[in-house]
């Protein structure tokens, strides 16, 4: 009995605590917008320079893994398509399975998972350190609000930037989808690349760019809020920066299947 | 002749962590020109009162006036328009890693003017100057000692030649005479820029030496205000026991220390 209420106790904790942290993300998201449209207007600019070294970070360094890992996927995709569908004699379907699943799907979810990784932690890292080294509480004394300063930039950078890489990525998945099929489809690559051009409408790309918009929100918003919530030291900035890759992750996941359910049904 | 307006009016202040209650209603005033010192052991509310003065926490009970705005009800604008006039130098420092030092000290500059560059890196240039740290703007905070970085934050702090410049344990972590060179760079700002001034500190000797006024804290209460003549001779015993440091006479037990902690107990 002691034990199932003290399960109960923790399922209850947790539960607040989950919901303590949707609602935390959900102030940042509106702040972050407030300060970037009327922030002038308070004091709070938000500077350009800011949100341009963070598209630098979060997009432009990226993009050459974002690249290289989008063409592994559509090489990967390629020769998987040809194994499975040669046994039903349907190759050539392999150009518009390719082309439909990369643009709706592979091409946001890899980019999604890869700029988590990489730039999620990143800020859940660097504004966890900041508020452990008083960093945040400086800014703020200053008279620059920690959230106009550090989030504002970052949520614009991710909004455009991560729609941009899935193009980036989901082009290169075509390449390398392309260089692996089209000899096996007896084609060339420049013919295999019109075919899936020919296949591939509006909806298709729209798909993946709404989904690539959700997921950035998703990514700066996790990482962000785990950030400004470290306690604990160095050893608080890491668990911080594990739990935002994680849990941006395990959303990117979940949102994309209900994304799919309901466009595709 | 009547007396100066104070810049700073704590009453009747309370702060509570959980329900624990760290400020038992707080109740003093800093006039123009004064460098006064918070002084109290670890654990007797300081830095939570330093939190409330700089308008890191607003006042739930109890009030904090500061230039006459009362933090607890200012607006966005308002508070803005406090902390342009304050500057605030940290334990740590609190310099932005990510920023040269001279990008730090200038960062007030560029987010609260519309100074041109080379305005700015003239004026950041001079405060970094003014702390003895002239030439010392294209390094990284990583690459400056603890007492370097204290006096970086200092620059930052009085680059927009605030009226109320405020420390948190300026000395804490410094050689003896790394401290005392703080502690003169302190009372020579007061003197050179007419600064209001208040240091939260525990060390005694550097309490002394600057303070004007001596505000003694302990478990949340203002045990009293006074010169440090008057600091000296109060014949209370828990001033005495500070001073003198002498330990606590009543022990607290492991399991009511971690029932404070959690704030099961008041």
């Amino acid at each position: 009995m002691k034990g199932a209420s003290a399960a109960l106790d923790r399922l209850g904790r947790a539960s607040l605590g989950s919901l303590a942290g949707v609602g935390h993300a959900a102030v940042l998201l509106f702040d972050a917008l407030r300060f970037g449209v009327v922030g002038w207007r308070i004091g709070q600019p938000l500077r350009p320079a800011a949100v341009a070294r963070q598209m630098r970070e979060i997009g432009v360094d990226a993009l050459p893994i974002v690249l290289l890992l989008g063409f592994t996927v559509g090489l990967m995709l390629g020769i998987q398509f040809i194994a499975s569908l040669s046994a039903f004699g349907a190759e050539s379907q392999v150009v518009v399975a390719v082309a439909k699943s990369v643009t709706r799907e592979f091409g946001a979810l890899i980019t999604a998972i890869l700029v988590a990784g990489r730039s999620g932690s990143a800020l859940a890292a660097r504004i966890g350190s900041m508020s452990v080294s008083q960093e945040i509480d400086a800014l703020a004394v200053i008279g620059i609000e920690p959230v106009r300063y550090l989030v504002a930039p970052a949520l614009i950078a991710m909004v455009v930037m991560l729609p941009a890489l899935t193009v980036f990525a989901s082009a290169a998945a075509l390449v390398g989808a392309a260089l692996y099929s089209a000899p096996a489809l007896d084609i060339t690559v420049g013919a295999y690349l019109l075919r899936t051009m020919s296949l591939l409408d509006p909806g298709d790309l729209w798909q993946g760019l709404s989904k690539s918009f959700v997921f950035a929100l998703l990514i700066t918003l996790i990482g962000v809020s785990t950030g400004f919530s470290v306690r604990g030291g160095a050893e608080g900035v890491g668990r911080a920066t594990t739990r935002a890759v994680v849990l941006a992750i395990c959303w990117i996941i979940v949102v994309d299947m209900v994304f799919s359910f309901f466009v595709n049904r | 002749m009547n007396a100066p307006s104070p810049l700073i009016e704590v009453h009747g202040l309370q702060a509570w962590y959980g329900r624990r209650r760290i400020l038992h209603g707080v109740d003093f005033s800093v006039v123009p020109g004064e460098i006064r010192v918070i002084m109290g052991g670890s654990g007797s509310g300081k830095s939570t009162l330093l939190r409330h003065l700089i308008g890191l926490q607003r006042p739930r009970d109890g009030s904090v006036r500061i230039f006459g705005v009362e933090l607890g009800r200012a607006s966005e604008r308002e508070l803005l328009a406090v902390r342009r006039k304050i500057g605030v130098s940290f334990q740590g420092g609190a310099l932005l890693t990510s920023l040269s030092v001279g990008e730090n000290v200038a960062l007030p500059l560029r987010e609260h003017t519309r100074l041109d560059e080379s305005t700015i890196r003239i004026m950041s240039r001079l405060k970094l100057e003014v702390v003895n740290l002239g030439g010392f703007q294209d390094l990284m905070p990583s690459q400056l000692s603890g007492g370097m970085v204290k006096r970086a934050a200092l620059a930052r702090a009085i680059v927009m030649d605030p009226r109320l410049l405020f420390f948190d344990e300026p000395s804490a972590g410094l050689d003896p005479v790394v401290a005392a060179e703080l502690d003169e760079l302190i009372l020579r700002l007061r003197d050179a820029l007419r600064m209001t001034i208040v240091v939260v500190t525990h060390e005694l000797e550097s309490a002394f030496k600057i303070a004007d006024t001596i505000t003694v804290l302990d478990q949340g209460e203002i045990l009293m205000t006074g010169t440090v003549g008057e600091v000296r001779a109060s014949p209370n015993a828990r001033i005495q026991d500070l001073l003198n440091r002498r330990p606590r006479a009543v022990q607290v037990d492991a399991d009511t220390y971690l029932r404070r902690l959690t704030g099961e107990e008041a």
